[in-house]
């Protein structure tokens, strides 16, 4: 306190007025058990749900085989799927067998051997098989094929090593980078982390908020000399720091229990969340500014923060695929550019050139949430 | 008698949903939009990724991979490298997604006849996406290998798989995201606005009023019933016209069965949103309730990865999950043209839900009236 400014007695009184706010804001956190559950038990299920739940990784599908006619080339084949580890094989004899089957989704394909393959195999006139796959769910269309083909190709190999018939051709060898076994918990887990701060961040504060404006509590406090930038800045802080918690609870819990290597550093971590917070809270200040209406804040924070988080950050999506108009719009959702950051302090380690790019980019989305917000809340006192 | 009081229930109802104009707007636009943006941009396809090349090799085999590779509709640009350690940047920054090394020798061993190799490393941050770029790659490397001189010699003895895809040949991926659409957004929507419905009128202290008006508990349960219904159908309505005629996915079953078991799934849906809304005192805790339930519901119907490959633990708890059978009923009768007695197998858990759970928040009321 020897410096002369804070003696002066405005200051002085903008300081415990300031105390105050955030005092009060923090019992609210603390008493209402909602906060509890969305910062603390929303966290713990969407961790859990991603880690365990949602899997992007190939695991095994149901398929029915058909074995037209059965010789020692064609059985051989058929053993090649029924030992693959992305096949859980049915045997039969016809495809109409299973085409009930397909239809209502027992099976995810059908294999076809025909009856004419081991002769074409034997005298090498172009043999083929049949694949009939489920086309309504292109995902696992594709993957059956893909797999289907994998099989194929290796199992004509080794006949080929067999006989020394075998062609020179071009071997590819590939590599993936920082995630290997490629796990994809390994990169929805870290992703997570986001959507878990764009709930504290967006929804709770809009929410919180969007109340205060409903039962007028915000005008009584509109009347006292608070200012509105003191008033926002007292809202934000207890979320800001809630939001910080939240994320330490996720980090733990993916390292520890979910074995998601964490290569980078702390700081980097701290540094990205707590840049992402700033556009996080300042849309959850700003939606509550503007509707002032719960069911409406939680709607819009739906929508405009949460499900884009979602689909329209390259957490599930890949950007790049997207029409250009989209990508456009994906320019200005924050988590865009924090979660392959997060991703990249989980799985590679620290690169500061990229983060120090995502950062500067969030702060400035999150300056302009921050001026509108000031600017509704300032024309209410007025 | 009773109908003129459970209209009156209904019309008040719809109005406390509809009278303010901003709520009919995030009624009506936000779902359009959603289900506009979201089909368009969830696509699990690879498209316009930058790719790097490090060509050690000067003959013709390698310049005819790389242009092969430019002339994929996957990749948009083709950045060549150096020295491995531009390789290691691009990819650490995120500029490309995968890298591809020719070595030195790569043309000389395809001209001699001898197994020649290349390299691709890929970002495994983004494993689902660089293993299907790693899949088109490997199409380009084949096409090229069976186009070398020992390749055409082999060519009459490689075994090809021929694909045939069922009910969506082309694999057009709106085909099936539009349906999923139509049965998450309706979730989303349905059990918000019930949620609230009690929860409100806790709030502002008029469902009081409502226990001492002549309406029996049945009643008040059925007018908070049927009005989301309305809504509800209402939006399915227009999901299905914007999907027949916006996106033109072809709808091969019956509209009569795709109805009935929206009226089960809207009741289901219903029924959860009036359960939790019992349950909460205030707004807030309503809506953070349908939301800890919808989280859960969204990743575990069987939208974003089946069902069948969730650890088996896991997958008891989808069967009281509603969504996971509209999905099926959707999904079958848009593109399959579900069998009756399909539809049927799956509206049957959707009508139990929602008698469990209306019957569940028709106790909760009554115990608040005593």
């Amino acid at each position: 306190m020897s410096d002369p400014a804070f003696t002066r007695p405005e200051h002085r009184d903008r300081i415990r007025r300031f105390a105050a706010l955030v005092r009060k804001e923090t019992y609210q956190v603390i008493r209402d058990p909602s906060s509890i559950l969305i910062a603390i038990v929303l966290p713990l299920l969407l961790l859990f749900l991603f880690g365990y739940g949602v899997s992007l990784d190939a695991t095994r599908t149901r398929i029915g085989l058909v074995v037209e006619s059965a010789t020692s080339v064609t059985q051989d084949l058929a053993a090649s799927f029924q030992a693959s580890r992305y096949f859980e094989v049915v045997n039969g004899r016809d495809r109409r067998e299973f085409e009930e089957d397909l239809l209502v989704g027992r099976v995810r394909g059908i294999l076809v051997i025909p009856a004419t393959f081991a002769a074409d195999f034997a005298a090498a006139r172009a043999p083929k098989i049949q694949v009939i796959v489920d086309g309504s769910d292109p995902n696992t269309a594709s993957f059956v094929q893909n797999y289907a083909q994998g099989v194929v190709a290796t199992w004509a190999a080794l006949r080929a090593a067999e006989t020394s018939a075998r062609a020179p051709t071009i071997a590819v060898e590939q590599r993936f980078w920082f995630n290997p076994e490629l796990t994809s918990r390994n990169f929805l887990v870290p992703g997570s982390i986001a959507i878990v701060m764009t709930l504290v961040g967006t929804l709770l504060t809009s929410l919180v908020v969007a109340r205060e404006w409903e039962r007028g509590t915000m005008e009584a406090i509109m009347a006292t000399p608070v200012t509105a930038g003191e008033l926002l800045a007292g809202k934000i802080l207890p979320y800001f720091i809630l939001g910080l918690a939240s994320m330490s609870l996720c980090v733990l819990l993916a390292v520890v229990l979910f074995g998601v290597p964490f290569r980078g550093s702390i700081l980097a971590l701290y540094a990205l969340s707590a840049a992402f917070l700033v556009p996080a809270l300042g849309q959850g200040l700003l939606i509550s500014a503007a509707t002032k209406n719960q069911f409406l804040a939680s709607q819009l924070a739906l929508i405009s923060a949460f499900l884009p988080a979602f689909l329209l950050s390259g957490f599930l999506f890949e950007i790049n695929s997207m029409p250009t108009v989209i990508q456009w719009v994906t320019v200005i959702v924050p988590a865009r550019y924090l979660i392959p950051s997060l991703q990249t302090v989980f799985l590679a380690g620290d690169v500061w050139p990229m983060f120090g790019e995502a950062i500067a980019v969030m702060l400035l989305i999150g300056a302009i949430f921050f001026i509108v917000a000031w600017r509704n809340t300032r024309k209410r006192i007025a | 008698m009773w109908w003129t009081r459970l209209k009156a229930l209904i019309v008040k109802e719809l109005l406390a949903v509809l009278r303010d104009p901003r709520g009919r707007v995030i009624l009506i636009v936000p779902p359009i939009l959603q289900l506009l943006v979201f089909s368009y941009a969830a696509t699990l396809e690879v498209k316009n990724v930058d790719i790097m090349v490090l060509n050690r090799d000067s003959g013709a085999w390698s310049n005819e991979l790389i242009h092969r590779i430019d002339g994929a509709p996957t990749f948009r640009h083709i950045l060549r490298a150096q020295h491995p350690e531009a390789v290691r940047d691009a990819i650490d920054m995120q500029q490309v997604i995968a890298a591809v090394q020719i070595g030195p020798t790569f043309s000389r061993d395809i001209e001699a006849g001898q197994p020649a190799d290349i390299q691709i490393i890929l970002d495994g941050r983004r494993s689902n996406a660089s293993q299907i770029v790693a899949g088109y790659l490997n199409q380009i490397v084949m096409g090229l290998s069976a186009d070398t001189p020992g390749g055409r010699r082999m060519a009459p003895a490689v075994v090809s798989v021929v694909a045939r895809n069922w009910f969506n040949p082309n694999l057009i991926f709106q085909w099936f995201m539009v349906p999923n659409l139509v049965a998450s957004i309706a979730l989303l929507i349905g059990l918000i606005v019930t949620a609230l419905s009690i929860a409100r009128e806790r709030e502002l202290g008029t469902f009081d009023q409502l226990i001492v008006s002549p309406l029996r508990t049945h009643e008040i349960l059925l007018g908070k019933l049927i009005p989301p219904m309305m809504i509800g159908l209402f939006h399915i309505t227009i999901y299905i016209l914007a999907a027949v005629y916006i996106f033109h996915v072809p709808l091969r079953g019956s509209l009569l069965l795709l109805y009935g078991g929206a009226v089960f799934y809207l009741a289901a849906v219903v029924g959860l949103g009036l359960f939790i809304s019992a349950m909460s005192m205030t707004q807030q805790q309503a809506i953070l309730g349908a939301f800890l339930f919808m989280v859960p519901a969204m990743l575990l119907s069987g939208f974003a990865t089946p069902i069948e490959n969730m650890p088996s633990w896991l997958q008891p708890v989808t069967l009281v999950n509603p969504l996971r059978y509209f999905l099926i009923i959707v999904k079958g009768v848009f593109l399959r043209d579900l069998p009756l007695s399909e539809v049927m197998a799956n509206t049957l858990p959707l009508a139990l839900i929602a008698l469990c759970t209306l019957s569940a928040a028709a106790w909760l009321f009554r115990r608040r009236l005593e």
